[in-house]
């Protein structure tokens, strides 16, 4: 079981590493993002900590939405997709191995767009209590992602439907997200505690669901 | 061929199928498909396109659900082919279902490793021996030709060495030189007691290997033929153009 | 034949009932309930936007009861009473938003407040979209009626993490406006007419429910002799 889902992780690294095709699209989504919300707002003044963390996220769902619709798309177009389908291996590892490798590609995206609000901003992102809030807020938001992209992998309804399912359901991240990120910037990391509970049980409790769930949704 | 499993008696169908029924809003992709599978033969299942014939054979390696109806690999009904099934089976499909920015070798290991293949570098050097790639290992998969990527994807499908073969269209786009190896291969693989279940649009490849028949045309089966001269004879009787090699 | 018209009967007994009920309702709240002191008669549209929550919600749980012995029973009656109840749902839901709205607008002054619970109930309409959209991209209706059962377990856990988060949100940031959907203390005749409506629209609701699960039946028949017929 290890080794399955060690393999397919080193595959799909590996794979994104030769081609470089979902994280560098990630990454121009979530910068250009940043960039039309400073025009779009005023991430420079007073308010910067709860602006800039709004603009943050909004980011890193765009980019999660796009990477998770790039990922998709490359998996099947060659049948690499059908071939994990076909294997002998268990469908939670599936599960497990594609939300490993999203968390990686959002992370790397966050830690860039962070050291683009610190310098462009002036904020104080490299704060471990950021870093924590990143941490559970992409694993929620991924899980779901993980398991909602599959549902919405046929070309006709991927653009549309991959949102409309994602954006109402993941917006407790955003909320936590967001919030827990402005308190710890503006120096109140105490009170971001509840903030960190909800996105912690966010998590798990739908990262268990889906890797329960999922081998339902994996055959066509 | 594989040695963990319990053997089935000779006389036991490999795989039955029971009112296999698969549709998609009302369209009807598969009507009331039934038919058993012996060990060791090799079935053609044949028809015009549209007729089911490449969803017949996704639902029987897993990849989609009937609407209706049963199926049983190795004796035992069920509703998902579960992990110990999908460990018989080496499927290749219309996809190569290989990554292209991998090499040949480094697919094929992916593969072994999801198989739980033992000593997998001897085996992937097994295969790549048996569809003569074993020069092109360390290329990347975007850089070969068609027909060399469908040779990769077949050695792909006998890398855990599997009772069955699904093999849907595997003569498209082959040159003879291929069809001739392809042909030795899977009589081969039938010699060793390894069944074949192929499909094909119109060939005479596909009659050559054929022990058996099935006919499908617009998801039912319209007749079967028990055997090669059987088969022959259907098939010379339908308006399939069967084109010589 | 006999049996089916009796089934007929009872079902239309049930609606008998349930246009009845409304009826009453309908008069006790314009005509038996008193006009609130401070809100007039606007607020007279409160007594449909309870039982329309109540309802919106309760569809939702009847889709995830329904999601769950669907994916583990796999028979189609959990299916359509899950199609059923959604699109029951889904128009109760857009009616909470009106009434809310309408209700809103003369006593508060806008269309619209970030009111914790308004708030969620938008979010549960745009669930409830998602969930058609997904059943309307997917033309095989075994994979369909499937990965619709996973949104509606998924969905329906969601729903109160959705409120909690909606309402720490509201409530660490003071809003300028408090809504207040009954007073301190409602006067009886408010009370009974309210509970009056409630009981109205739950009946209705199970009529309603019923005649909608009835449609999608003959609508799965007719889909499936139609693919019988096309071949």
């Amino acid at each position: 079981m290890w080794g399955q889902l060690l393999a397919i992780l080193y595959r799909d690294l590996l794979s994104e590493w030769r081609a470089r095709e979902v994280v560098i699209g990630m990454l121009v989504m979530a910068l250009l993002t940043l960039l039309v919300f400073n025009f779009a707002f005023d991430l420079t003044g007073a308010q910067r900590a709860a602006s800039g963390s709004g603009a943050f996220w909004v980011a890193v769902v765009f980019a999660t939405l796009l990477g998770l619709g790039r990922m998709t798309a490359r998996e099947r177009q060659d049948g690499a997709w059908e071939g994990l389908v076909l294997a002998p291996v268990e469908r939670s590892v599936i599960y497990v191995a594609k939300l490993l490798s999203m968390v990686l590609f959002v992370a790397i995206v966050e830690l860039v767009a962070l050291v683009v609000l610190a310098a462009l901003f002036d904020l104080p992102v490299l704060r471990p209590g950021v870093l924590v809030v990143l941490a559970l807020g992409t694993v929620g938001l991924c899980a779901l992602g993980t398991l909602f992209s599959v549902m919405t992998a046929q070309a006709k309804a991927r653009e549309v439907l991959l949102p409309a399912l994602l954006f109402p359901l993941a917006i407790p991240v955003v909320i936590g997200g967001v919030r827990a990120m402005m308190l710890e910037l503006s120096g109140a990391g105490a009170e971001a505690a509840p903030w960190k509970s909800l996105l912690g049980g966010f998590a798990v409790l739908f990262g268990a669901l889906s890797v329960l769930t999922f081998g339902v949704v994996v055959e066509e | 061929m594989t040695s963990s499993t319990p053997v089935l008696r000779c006389d036991e169908p490999i795989l039955i199928v029971d009112g296999l029924t698969k549709r998609y809003g009302w369209k009807t992709a598969l009507s009331e498909v039934s038919f058993s599978v012996a060990p060791g033969t090799c079935l053609l299942i044949v028809g015009p396109n549209g007729a089911g014939k490449t969803t017949l054979l996704r639902i029987l390696a897993g990849l989609t659900r009937p609407t209706a109806g049963t199926i049983s690999w190795f004796g035992h009904a069920h509703q998902v082919v579960p992990v110990e099934v999908r460990a018989r089976l080496g499927v290749v499909t219309h996809r190569t279902m290989l990554d292209p920015d991998l090499t040949v070798a480094e697919n094929l290991f992916y593969y072994a490793r999801l198989y739980r293949v033992a000593e997998p570098s001897v085996r992937v050097r097994e295969v790549a021996e048996l569809v003569d790639v074993v020069d092109r290992l360390h290329e990347r998969v975007r850089q070969l030709s068609r027909g060399l990527q469908q040779r990769v994807a077949l050695a792909r499908a006998f890398l855990h060495r599997p009772d069955v073969l699904l093999l849907d269209e595997p003569d498209t786009g082959l040159d003879r030189a291929s069809r001739e190896r392809l042909r030795a291969l899977l009589d081969r693989y039938r010699e060793r007691g390894g069944t074949v279940l192929l499909t094909t649009h119109a060939h005479e490849f596909g009659l050559e290997v054929a022990t058996w028949a099935l006919y499908l045309d617009r998801g039912r089966v319209v007749w079967t033929a028990a055997d090669p001269t059987q088969v022959r004879a259907q098939l010379t009787g339908t308006d399939i153009p069967v084109v010589p090699v | 034949m006999a049996k089916r018209s009796s089934g007929l009967s009872w079902l239309a007994v049930l609606g008998g009932t349930s246009f009845v009920l409304v009826a009453l309702s309908v008069a006790m709240i314009f005509l038996y309930a008193p006009a609130d002191a401070t809100q007039g008669d606007v607020q007279r549209l409160f007594y449909l936007h309870l039982p329309a929550a109540w309802l919106a919600y309760v569809s939702f749980f009847i889709i995830f009861v329904s999601s769950i012995a669907f994916l583990l029973r796999g028979t189609p009656f959990w299916d359509r009473l899950a199609r059923s109840a959604a699109e029951l749902g889904f128009i109760f839901t857009t009616l909470v938003l009106l009434t809310g709205s309408i209700w809103g607008r003369p006593i508060w002054g806008t269309w619209w407040t970030w009111d914790a619970r308004l708030t969620t109930t938008l979010i549960l309409w745009f669930i409830y979209l998602g969930y058609f959209l997904l059943r309307a991209y997917i033309t095989d209706p075994e994979r369909g009626a499937r990965y619709a059962a996973v949104l509606g377990i998924v969905g329906f856990v969601d729903i109160p993490i959705i409120h909690m988060s909606v309402r720490w949100w509201r409530t660490l940031h003071p809003q300028p406006i408090v809504v207040r959907s009954e007073g301190p203390n409602m006067p009886t005749e408010m009370l009974v007419t309210m509970l009056v409506t409630l009981v109205a629209f739950i009946v209705l609701y199970l009529f309603l429910l019923i005649v909608k699960y009835r449609i999608e039946t003959v609508r799965d028949a007719v889909l499936e002799l139609r693919a019988e017929t096309a071949n």
